[in-house]
């Protein structure tokens, strides 16, 4: 099996940055950017890691992909929202490589697919980082990433394995599945109900999530939308890896990020309070969008997603 | 005959502005808002708008200026029921208190503190402009009928009614008061908090589909709440909605008003009321409970974020 050899970078927003700059410690590092000047920068300084890591990594960074050269891997590392813009970008290079995507929710392999004839790897991480500038990155939370061969047009496992291999080198943290299908689909229902409810109330992932004492406690809403998440996943013959509801009460109890004080701003909300369109239809919509092919209710999903959409709509002058 | 308006923002003020414009009728108006009180004692209550008027109501914030009453009306928002009604019980040892409050449960708790309740629905709306001046938005009517635990007597719901009518106010005496309570707040529990969690006036979300979906399942549940109760609904709360579209396209809720403001809302009574209510007569109501605990969620953040 061919080694790899040089990775590129789509999308270097924290995420992609966090990639980029372990990566580039083991193998070639190119990022894919859309301004001359972060180009030019990344070039020029390279990609500076700080927390939990401490590297300064060289990187060879381009606005056009003809001049990044032979590319064995691209890590597409942008939002939902902005993956068809990133695909149209690499269609027609890069005919050796195969493609990662590690975006939260559903259907972006399948946006990736219709541009090109890459093998496709599915990774959703749970590590994240705080991009302080376009060349400063800062890893926070050192939890895994997890991958497996796209059901539909999937890398080899091997290849698979060679890069989460990769990925550990580089001084992240990986996990191979031969069917990411049960993680992924876990984080989805956990990323789906946080992320949602999360942006409508104004609240980071707090205590409130797993509280459930009175009727009117968000717990209770919590729990039950999870609930009807995972009927979706049944009625579609995925055994999750992970229950959902575990997944909240693990990260608000004794927490990825302590105390409430601390608590980790969903990315929904984020983007709710600085205006940007949200990834509401790769994650609850997702959800809604399966359950409806199925005909599986889900009437709060509808009630959360229609309250985001909303949201969106309220910003239009 | 002697009235006390509790509460004297938008909706009491225009209760005690007409009433006081009545001979023989002697109106109190209690607030906690001494600004409102000192400029209502000092120039009169003005209203402007849907009713150009200016009457002079005696005013105050202390229960201990104010006599014994007839009849009580209470206007607080929900969540201060109980407080106001606590200190102003002895005004109305011997009255028959009237309820013009949003959602269900206020007349449970001021008949705790007085001997009759008249259960009571108004829709005329208001904001208010400066101390002493309230502007009316919007006209309509209001129901009044026997709450039935521990009732008025038809004839002290007739007289009010009548009085109300004479000062303006187009009031309807009715057996059974139900019905227009719930029309009511099956809109109101459908509408006002969809506005205060998107920030969208009333006629955009109702535009948006995946919102107007959401409203609708909303109405669903209070009507099959209200049936189960054995009430009849004055009109089809879902028809509603369209209408006020048509009325009041860019009309931001009363709890779209309070989250920009970040004052807590009436949402416990509202949606929180249609889930007790459900729960007693063996309805589900999923996502009124949702919704509520959704504001509930949002009024937290004001207190956590900032």
């Amino acid at each position: 099996m061919k080694p790899i050899e040089s990775v590129c970078v789509v999308g270097a927003g924290a995420i992609g940055s966090l990639f980029a700059g372990h990566l580039g410690s083991v193998v070639n590092a190119r990022v894919l950017v859309r301004r001359p000047e972060h180009a030019d920068r990344l070039n020029q300084e390279g990609l500076r890691v700080g927390g939990k890591s401490d590297l300064h990594t060289p990187i060879v960074a381009s606005m056009h992909p003809g001049e990044l050269g032979e590319i064995d891997l691209i890590i597409i590392a942008t939002k939902a929202t902005a993956v068809e813009g990133a695909a149209e970008r690499i269609a027609g290079h890069f005919p050796h490589a195969c493609v990662m995507t590690v975006q939260n929710g559903l259907g972006c392999e399948d946006v990736v697919a219709r541009h090109g004839e890459w093998p496709i790897i599915s990774a959703i991480t749970f590590m994240s980082g705080v991009r302080h500038s376009d060349t400063h990155v800062e890893y926070e939370l050192d939890t895994e990433t997890w991958l497996g061969p796209w059901a539909v047009r999937g890398a080899g496992e091997a290849t698979t394995e060679q890069v989460a291999a990769l990925i550990n080198a580089g001084g992240l943290k990986a996990k191979a599945f031969g069917d990411v299908c049960p993680a992924q689909w876990s984080k989805l229902l956990f990323n789906s109900v946080v992320n949602s409810v999360g942006a409508v109330t104004n609240l980071p992932h707090i205590s409130d999530f797993a509280q459930r004492e009175r009727a009117a406690d968000l717990g209770n809403l919590v729990y039950e939308m999870m609930e009807e998440g995972k009927q979706v996943a049944d009625a579609l013959g995925i055994e999750l890896y992970e229950d959902p509801w575990q997944m909240n009460v693990k990260a608000v109890r004794h927490g990825q990020t302590g105390g409430d004080e601390y608590a980790h701003v969903p990315s929904m909300l984020e983007d709710v309070r600085s205006k940007r369109h949200t990834e509401i239809d790769w994650l609850t919509g997702a959800i809604v969008k399966e359950a409806h092919k199925l005909g599986v209710p889900v009437p709060i999903h509808e009630t959360l997603f229609g309250l985001v959409k909303g949201i969106e709509h309220s910003w239009q002058p | 005959m002697r009235v006390c308006i509790v509460g004297c923002g938008a909706i009491g003020s225009l209760f005690a502005a007409h009433l006081a414009l009545l001979d023989e009728l002697e109106v109190w108006a209690f607030d906690l808002d001494q600004d409102h009180v000192d400029a209502i004692r000092a120039n009169g209550l003005r209203l402007s708008g849907e009713s150009t008027l200016h009457s002079y109501p005696a005013a105050s914030s202390d229960p201990a200026d104010i006599p014994r009453c007839d009849f009580g009306i209470v206007a607080t928002k929900s969540l201060h029921t109980r407080a106001a009604m606590k200190s102003t019980a002895g005004i109305f040892q011997d009255a028959a208190v009237c309820t013009v409050q949003n959602g269900v449960g206020n007349e449970e708790i001021i008949a705790e503190y007085v001997p009759r309740v008249i259960r009571g629905t108004t829709f005329p709306a208001g904001h208010v402009v400066e101390p002493g001046h309230v502007e009316q938005d919007t006209g309509g009517k209001t129901w009044i009928g026997p709450f039935e635990p521990k009732p008025a007597s038809m004839k002290e719901i007739e007289l009010l009614a009548a009085r109300l009518c004479e000062s303006g106010i187009d009031t309807l005496a009715m057996e059974d008061s139900r019905g227009a309570q719930w029309t009511k707040l099956i809109f109101n529990a459908a509408t006002n908090p969809i506005g205060a969690l998107t920030g969208l006036a009333h006629g955009v979300a109702c535009d948006q589909p995946a919102v107007r979906r959401v409203i609708s399942g909303l109405v669903a549940e209070g009507v099959a709440v209200a049936e189960a109760l054995g009430i009849t609904l004055d009109s089809d709360p879902d028809k509603l909605v369209d209408h006020a579209r048509e009325v009041a396209y860019h009309h931001k809720a009363s709890m779209l008003q309070d989250a920009l403001a970040k004052r807590p809302t009436e949402v416990a009574a509202l949606n929180g009321g249609i889930v007790k209510f459900g729960e007693q007569c063996g309805v589900a109501t999923p996502l009124n409970r949702v919704i509520w605990a959704l504001v509930e969620g949002l009024q937290h953040s004001w207190q956590s974020n900032d």
